[in-house]
């Protein structure tokens, strides 16, 4: 049954996922309420974006329980193997969450507005009268509300990746999941990218930022999850984080970002 | 002059022909090969193979030799066994041949588009069916307009083959007046009708390149 008012927005329990040989995930459980900003950080390979894929379908897990709000999406019985809702039902509680991907993924025969407006026409059946006024907002708020008709090829990563951003608010996700959003960009364009996403956490948008920008994670996310191997090895509140990191692993992996 | 004006009336006729069996076979062949596009990359794969075997069977025979058969063996098959008048298995012929054709431009089209496109659509709530009609098929679009003005331009010339159904296409007029006046122009003449077709086509493909060049990827 759908929530009541303190289910947490995510609770993710024992997730595993292998790919071949690899086990990317080797039971990962996170629990992150309303609000919440968390950034998952680790190095390479350590699952982090597997993760935050699974949470949304875009990578089907084997084994483990996602919950959205109370509302199960995939659970595992007593044999262990992941079983999902039915397709209309998983595809609606995925839209609750909107994803910005590394490399944007705009849709290159579309101009800006086109992109943003597209899904709440085609998926959501709104108007395009009632879906444009909302639209032209959220490319103002990001700042981009004059390149309303560029192609995105038109535009520099960091716009692109602020239209994304506006493209996938345009969907009135609960969640917004973020997939190492600064990681294509030139050093000087990821302020502004980090700037819009700091300003959705003002907002009190809950969010999921795997993100390498320590900076960034220190100053806006509320709590730091670390990675390794296809296991959360520390999660805690973001300043107890940075400053006394507990396990040897997340020290060493510190040490070498700042 | 004279006479060149003479074989133009005659030649216009077979052009009729040549242009009726090249936009009827279009008609059908484009949507048809998409079709088969779409089940060789979907996940049915009994389906899939079929099209293989299918798309192995048009591609790997003369389309004379299908031509021939449709017309003077199809009605001896059983079950499936029609005999049809000479231009619609002209027809029949045509569209099954080039749909194999387009179903593997479509493909390569198809399979050329980012997975983010995919996951960039899914993310946003949409469904298979409509990430394919609005985000992955516009774009395909755009890519397959080299080879399918390639494909085009071989289906006029292609259209020629009709002759052996005794069909009075373009060529086929263009021969039988050289055979009756013992002169190479209509041939000449039959020539510059062709060229005329394909500029029109490649005029018209270029046209749509262009329009597509508003967007880069």
């Amino acid at each position: 049954m759908p929530s009541t008012m303190n289910e947490p927005m995510i609770r993710a329990r024992d997730i595993h996922k292998r790919f071949g040989e690899v086990e990317v995930l080797r039971g990962v459980s996170l629990q992150m309420d309303k609000g919440e900003v968390i950034a998952v950080i680790g190095p390479s390979g350590s699952g982090k974006s597997t993760f935050l894929r699974c949470l949304n379908h875009l990578e089907t897990i084997d084994r483990g329980r996602i919950e959205i709000e109370g509302e199960a999406m995939v659970t595992s019985g007593s044999d262990g193997l992941a079983r999902y809702v039915a397709d209309a039902e998983l595809r609606r509680i995925c839209r609750r969450m909107g994803m910005v991907f590394q490399h944007f993924n705009l849709f290159p025969h579309m101009t800006v507005l086109q992109n943003v407006i597209e899904a709440p026409m085609v998926v959501k059946g709104q108007r395009r009268e009632e879906i444009v006024p909302r639209a032209e907002a959220l490319l103002r708020k990001v700042g981009l509300l004059d390149k309303c008709d560029a192609y995105p090829s038109r535009l520099s990563g960091g716009q692109k990746q602020r239209v994304a951003i506006a493209r996938a608010l345009a969907m009135e996700p609960d969640i917004m999941l973020f997939d190492e959003p600064t990681s294509a960009l030139d050093p000087e364009l990821t302020g502004e990218v980090l700037r819009t996403i700091r300003q959705l956490a003002e907002e009190r948008m809950t969010m999921l930022v795997v993100t390498h920008e320590m900076g960034f994670a220190r100053e806006v996310a509320s709590s730091v999850v670390f990675m390794d191997g296809g296991l959360i090895v520390e999660a805690r509140p973001s300043a107890e984080f940075f400053a006394a990191p507990e396990h040897p692993r997340t020290r060493a992996f510190l040490h070498n970002m700042l | 002059m004279d006479y060149v004006i003479s074989i133009i009336g005659p030649l216009a006729e077979g052009s009729l022909v040549t242009l009726k069996l090249f936009f009827i076979t279009l008609a059908l062949a484009l949507p048809l090969g998409l079709a088969l596009a779409l089940v060789r990359i979907s996940r049915f794969r009994s389906l899939a193979l079929a099209v293989g075997g299918y798309l192995w069977l048009m591609r790997g025979t003369p389309l004379m030799l299908q031509l021939l058969f449709i017309y003077f063996a199809l009605p001896f098959v059983p079950v499936v066994g029609v005999r049809l008048p000479d231009f619609p298995a002209a027809v029949v012929a045509f569209a099954l041949n080039y749909a194999a054709y387009f179903a593997e431009i479509f493909r390569a089209g198809i399979q050329s588009i980012d997975r983010g496109q995919y996951e960039g659509a899914k993310v946003l709530g949409m469904s298979y069916g409509q990430t394919m009609r609005r985000i992955v098929l516009p774009q395909m679009v755009k890519r397959i307009l080299p080879p399918m003005s390639n494909e085009t331009i071989t289906l006029v010339k292609d259209t020629s083959l009709i002759y052996v159904l005794a069909l009075n296409d373009l060529l086929r007029a263009a021969r039988g007046i050289v055979q009756r006046d013992f002169t190479i122009t209509p041939f000449i003449v039959a020539a510059a009708f062709y060229l005329l077709m394909t500029l029109v086509l490649t005029w018209g493909f270029q046209r749509l390149e262009k329009r597509y060049a508003v967007y880069d990827e």
